[in-house]
């Protein structure tokens, strides 16, 4: 019996495509002008229809009130903040804590996401189902549900700050949070910092250079002996010379908290924690089928050629792994940093605690505050995935893509 | 949270625009056969629900006593539970009707968010609750304590405002909702936990210890709490304004759910007023004549509600106070029915 031929579509669906951009040419530009100004026309009258009502119902509207005084208190700022300051100063703290959290937990979550990835590749029965395991308990669990279960259950449980644990009586833990020395600076400090500069550049450029000779004369390098030693020796010649760099201001306990030193309050620890644990068990898995993408072939190559396992892995398979990996990894850089927004629950001072929430109730600015918020978490993914797709790029064009 | 928040304010930008040359809520009520009616998320006393999902407290009193004006049914009133973030925006968009959440009238409020208060329900001030292991007896004991406090109050402010004008240090951890700031407080993260004192009682009942925590006796503010209706209807906002007032002139005349009935066939003239057996005043407000005689039947007058809800008839046993009608010794007024 014969297939039958796929009747042709029908004369004006090819047009009404055609119109609409589907094809290249004039009519589909005309199209899509239309289209985008349709869409700002659009646009215009929400916004225009709003601020009317907005008037009639006599609710304040503009952007004033960012520079309205605050006159709320916010527990961890990164720049000075203090009640007297605008709205505009709570914006920034929030942003900057925001970025804070996100960086750090990306990072974090990086670093356990491929290494559970490995993990539960692993030849070693052991580890990989220890591996597995977590993939599927963490994945499986509510964010904000994990969120509590580090602040409540985890941090809320440890002593009060009369009770703290210590180490060294410099090193406290407690409910408050780790609190450690300070570093204050002292005289050698410039040239503590210089030789730290110099040792971290050359710690960067030694291996680049090995690499090149390895690939310009066959010869291989060993490189780290000499990094650490770098890295450790410098700092201290330079402490022999120009004089101690640092003292440390060792935090007391003072009435109901402790002054001077440093402290991780809570909230950050919980909210990092388990953003990273969280968003790693996702990583793992986009990494874990990066990896299963690569040929196994690549691996018999690899240990053809005599190289460990774990050479292989890093010089060979995970290059080429990156390209499928990347693009999902990006996504879960960004869930991780939207995501931060749950830290309203546990009162770590975000952007979307202080500004879309404490900054919102008080001025009841929502059409702005929202506004202004949407566009900033906007922002930072784009920006998240730009930088993103600048490394895939340069992957490739290394790989020959 | 973070969803309903964004939700309720995205609906701000759009359903602002079609509702809010509506100036006809008692119609749109009508129509729907239910009042909407904001409250708060679960705050013994003033309005949380019970294992059957009914609603009690002061601030839902006054919700069923304007439903019972309006249908003479004090059931046919949708409660809407909000954090305190989210109250405005919800009144705004129109998505309640009139907001019953121990809400603090401020100017800033009354100007700038396009909502009108209606009266004040419950005068409350703001103080600090601390755990009797602290040893503290002042809140002027307090420098340097971390306190838990919900976000998007007027005590956020109030707290900030206190410890400096004391050359107080402080940290202040702020959470979205009232009982995730009493769980911190709770588990130690806090040293006190800071909110209006009625609120401050009736959490205290929610802890597994309640002995263990005292009310400190300083009260740092003036917090006059009451309903509140969007900007733009006034027939609405004297329909709430007068049921609020009904309840309070019930009290002063001694009419109670008891003896209702029996008041309404009285001969005194103010009574009469009251009761609609002379006059239309209910009808003037868009109401029936025996606009106050439903209510009273529904729930009771203030004093009744107070006594059933957070005074001695309730577990909070909070003193009326201030609350107290103005010939008893209290401050509690409501202008007269003629």
């Amino acid at each position: 019996m014969a297939i039958d031929a796929r009747p042709p579509p029908p004369q004006f669906v090819a047009k009404l495509r055609r119109a609409l951009g589907g094809r290249s040419g004039w009519k589909g530009l005309i199209a899509q002008v239309l289209f985008v100004a349709v869409l700002c026309w659009i646009g215009y009258e929400i916004v225009d229809n709003a601020r009317d009502n907005l008037a009639n119902q006599r609710i304040a509207s503009g952007f004033g009130f960012m520079s309205q005084t605050a006159g709320f208190g916010v527990s961890q700022t990164l720049i000075p903040y203090q009640e007297s300051d605008s709205y505009t100063r709570v914006f920034l703290v929030g942003l900057v804590n925001t970025l804070l959290v996100s960086a750090v937990g990306i990072v974090i979550a990086t670093v356990i996401g491929f290494m559970v990835a490995l993990g539960r590749l692993s030849p070693n029965w052991l580890i990989s189902r220890i591996a597995g395991g977590y993939v599927e308990i963490v994945r499986n669990l509510p964010l904000l549900f994990q969120i509590l279960f580090w602040y409540l259950a985890v941090l809320g449980t440890l002593p009060a700050p009369r009770q703290s644990v210590s180490l060294l009586d410099s090193f406290f833990l407690s409910n408050r949070g780790i609190v450690v020395p300070r570093p204050v600076g002292e005289a050698g400090l410039d040239g503590f910092l210089v030789a730290v500069l110099i040792a971290v550049t050359a710690a960067i450029a030694l291996p680049l250079y090995a690499r090149r000779r390895l690939f310009a004369t066959g010869k291989p390098m060993r490189v780290w002996p000499v990094v650490i030693g770098l890295l450790i020796g410098l700092p201290l010649v330079a402490v022999a010379i120009f004089g101690r760099p640092f003292s440390f201001e060792v935090p007391v306990l003072r009435g109901f908290n402790f002054a001077g030193g440093s402290r991780l309050p809570p909230e950050f620890v919980a909210l990092t924690l388990a953003l990273s644990t969280y968003t790693a068990a996702f990583i793992a898995e986009v990494v874990r089928a990066g990896i299963l993408s690569v040929h196994k072939g690549q691996m018999e190559a690899g240990a053809s050629l005599g190289l460990s396992r774990g050479q292989t892995l890093r010089l060979i398979v995970i290059p080429q792994a990156l390209r499928v990996i990347l693009p999902p990894l990006t996504n879960q850089y960004l869930n991780l940093t939207k995501n931060s927004s749950l830290a309203v629950a546990i009162g770590y001072p975000d952007l979307f605690s202080v500004f879309a929430g404490t900054t919102l109730s008080q001025t009841g600015q929502a059409i702005e505050v929202i506004a202004i918020t949407m566009g900033v978490y906007l922002l930072i993914s784009l920006v998240t995935s730009a930088l993103m797709s600048l490394y895939a790029w340069r992957i490739n064009r290394s790989m020959g893509a | 949270m973070k969803r309903v928040s964004l939700v309720v304010a995205l609906a701000a930008a759009t359903v602002v625009s079609v509702s809010s040359a509506d100036a006809q809520t008692l119609k749109t009520v009508k129509d729907r056969g239910m009042l909407s009616c904001g409250v708060s998320q679960g705050l013994p006393g003033f309005s949380s629900p019970d294992d059957k999902g009914n609603w009690t407290g002061l601030d839902v009193d006054v919700c069923r006593a304007i439903a019972a004006a309006i249908f003479d049914d004090p059931s046919k009133v949708k409660f809407v539970p909000l954090s305190a973030k989210d109250r405005f925006t919800a009144l705004q968009s129109g998505e309640i009707d009139v907001l019953s959440r121990n809400t603090t009238w401020t100017l800033s409020r009354d100007t700038s968010l396009g909502v009108n208060f209606a009266g004040i329900s419950y005068y409350d001030g703001q103080g600090f609750m601390a755990k009797k292991a602290l040893k503290v007896n002042s809140a002027l004991e307090l420098n340097g304590a971390s306190i838990c406090v919900q976000t998007g109050t007027t005590n956020e402010q109030n707290v900030a405002d206190y410890f400096k004008g004391n050359n107080m240090k402080y940290e202040v951890i702020a959470f979205a909702n009232a009982d995730e700031a009493v769980k911190a407080y709770e588990t130690g993260r806090c040293d006190v936990f800071t909110s209006d004192v009625s609120q401050l009682y009736a959490q205290r009942l929610k802890l597994a210890t309640p002995a263990d925590h005292i009310v400190l006796p300083e009260v740092i503010s003036k917090e006059p709490l009451g309903p509140l209706v969007r900007h733009g209807d006034d027939q609405w906002f004297d329909i709430v304004k007068w049921t609020l007032f009904g309840l309070i002139n019930a009290e002063e005349l001694g009419v109670t759910q008891k003896n209702v009935d029996e008041m309404a066939k009285s001969d005194k003239p103010e009574l009469k007023r009251v009761f609609g057996t002379d006059g239309n005043l209910g009808e003037q407000l868009g109401l029936t004549k025996d606009w106050v005689a439903r209510i009273i039947k529904a729930t009771g007058n203030y004093g009744e509600s107070f006594e059933r809800n957070v005074g001695s008839g309730s577990k909070l046993e909070i003193a009326r106070g201030l609350n107290k009608l103005w010939n008893k010794g209290g401050i509690m007024y409501a202008p007269p029915i003629r």
